[in-house]
């Protein structure tokens, strides 16, 4: 039997009818038609299809869709700002953090979380933070620095904003 | 193709009154208590477990706290996430060597929605938490619709995924007495890679008397080296009352390494878990020794 699921996805209502069974993931992907969101190992251990539940990073494949009900969910499509990428998804781009871009949406979503709560982490910090996430093709070294420089852009942007 | 899991009914209850209400009707049945759902959704994507009534009492607020005096000591409601814990500055100041845990236990993401009642109820033996809180000589608050039982922590884990719960109890509450003066806490985990289950795992409690030369009590429990978490009280009793000396620390090693009943798997020998217990519990308890002549 179906049950009522009101969420906010990337800051929209939503009132949806889902099966009890259905995950978050499938919700996000199969109903809203976020693909961005990737599914994965499908079993917990590859945090690809990491997203954000009221701020915090979490597997889309390991929750109940009806567990997010009047939560608010943030998946990579909430990142940009129109054709403006988010200061995360330039910095992966600037340091090569990807090849595939099969593991990156989880982990824009697991780095997000992470600068919003410390905003200037140290490389040890970003490495605790995102030792979930699988990478198959582009090493970690990588996306650790993207991370940094995402962080060093994300504080010049706060304090101009700051300035003006 | 990804699993689909099978079709349930979903109960979302508000209060533990409700939850046991939904577990004495259809507790009997094909039910199950679904948390953060960190590891059931697992069992239920492998069709180990097919509930056709799913309790989904991650919604019970009342049960997600963390609070902390002298005369009570801790309690954690059983639906504070692992995240919270390691995150608390009560635990930060009361007891470190919880957050300590909490730090290796799986990915930041399990962390943030899985919970802490899951993890112990789930009776997985290389679960972190419980070698934890046997060492901190914890407790553990049992609700059933006829009333509340406490069990020592210790006696809770029955066997591989076996538990004392009955199929209509929660488990509500993990206690854990204020620590004696002069007690260090420590706990180590051996895993092949960051934030994978235990190989093995070594929590040690040492407390000394006022002139802080002599242990008066020690706690030792062992985790992934057998059925379920267990206390190593031979190893124990090789401390109790002595000096605590390198030489003591290697032969209580030695000890909790026989006590032990570990099985090779597809990784690991039995002969190599021994040898990690043998190895930990020196390092561990020295740890916690060092620790308890500074508090
Ligand atoms: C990839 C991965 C890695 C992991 N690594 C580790 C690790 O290194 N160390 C570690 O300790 N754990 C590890 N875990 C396990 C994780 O910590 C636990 O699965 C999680 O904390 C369980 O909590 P939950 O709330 O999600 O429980 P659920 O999955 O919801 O429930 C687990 C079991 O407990 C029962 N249950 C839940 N709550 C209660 C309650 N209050 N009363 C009675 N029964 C209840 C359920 O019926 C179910 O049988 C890992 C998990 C994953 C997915
Ligand atoms: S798809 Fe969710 S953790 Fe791998
Ligand atoms: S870029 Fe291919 S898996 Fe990470």
């Amino acid at each position: 039997m179906k049950k009522e699921l009101k969420f906010k996805v990337n800051g929209e209502d939503y009132d949806l009818w889902v099966e009890p069974k259905t995950l978050l993931v499938q919700v996000l992907r199969d109903e809203l038609g976020l693909k961005g969101t990737k599914w994965a190992c499908d079993s917990g251990a590859c945090c690809a299809c990491t997203v954000m539940v009221d701020g915090r990073a979490v597997k889309s494949c390991s929750i109940l869709a009806l567990q997010v009900n009047g939560k608010e969910v943030m998946t990579v499509e909430g990142l940009a700002n129109g054709p403006e990428l988010h200061p995360l998804q330039q910095a992966f781009i600037d340091n090569w953090a990807f090849q595939c871009g099969f593991c990156t949406s989880g982990q824009l979503m697991a780095a997000k979380a992470l600068l919003d709560e410390n905003p200037d982490p140290t490389i040890d910090e970003i490495k605790i933070a995102m030792d979930g996430h699988l990478c198959r093709c582009t090493g970690y070294n990588m996306i650790s620095e993207a991370i940094q420089d995402a962080a060093k852009r994300l504080q010049a942007q706060k304090q101009q904003e700051g300035g003006k | 193709m990804k699993t689909i899991l099978n079709d349930f009914e979903h109960f979302a209850p508000k209060t533990v009154e409700e939850a046991l209400d939904l577990l004495s009707r259809y507790g009997e049945e094909e039910c199950k208590i679904v948390a953060g759902g960190q590891s059931l959704l697992i069992l239920m994507k492998q069709r180990l477990v097919t509930p056709k009534y799913l309790i989904d009492i991650k919604g019970i607020s009342a049960l997600d706290y963390i609070t902390f005096d002298e005369q009570q000591g801790l309690k954690i409601g059983a639906l504070t996430t692992h995240r919270a814990i390691e995150k608390s500055p009560v635990i930060e100041k009361y007891y470190p060597v919880l957050a300590e845990m909490e730090q290796n236990v799986s990915s930041v993401e399990t962390r943030n929605w899985g919970t802490i009642g899951g993890n112990i109820s789930h009776g997985d033996p290389s679960g972190d938490p419980a070698p934890v809180f046997i060492a901190l000589n914890g407790r553990l608050r049992i609700a059933g619709l006829n009333g509340e039982r406490t069990v020592e922590a210790e006696d809770f884990t029955l066997g591989y995924f076996e538990t004392v719960l009955g199929h209509d109890e929660l488990l509500t509450e993990i206690q854990v007495p204020a620590l004696p003066p002069h007690t260090g806490v420590k706990y180590t985990k051996f895993s092949q890679l960051q934030g994978d289950y235990a190989t093995a795992s070594v929590a040690v409690s040492i407390t000394l008397e006022a002139k802080k030369k002599t242990c008066s009590d020690v706690r030792i429990a062992l985790g992934a080296v057998a059925p379920a978490p267990m206390r190593a009280k031979k190893a124990e009793e090789i401390l109790r009352g002595e000096k605590i000396s390198d030489d003591l620390l290697a032969r209580a090693g030695q000890a909790a390494s026989e006590e032990a009943s570990p099985t090779t798997d597809a990784e690991v020998s039995e002969e190599y878990k021994r040898e990690l217990v043998k190895v930990l519990v020196k390092r561990v308890a020295k740890e916690a020794f060092e620790r308890a002549k500074k508090a």
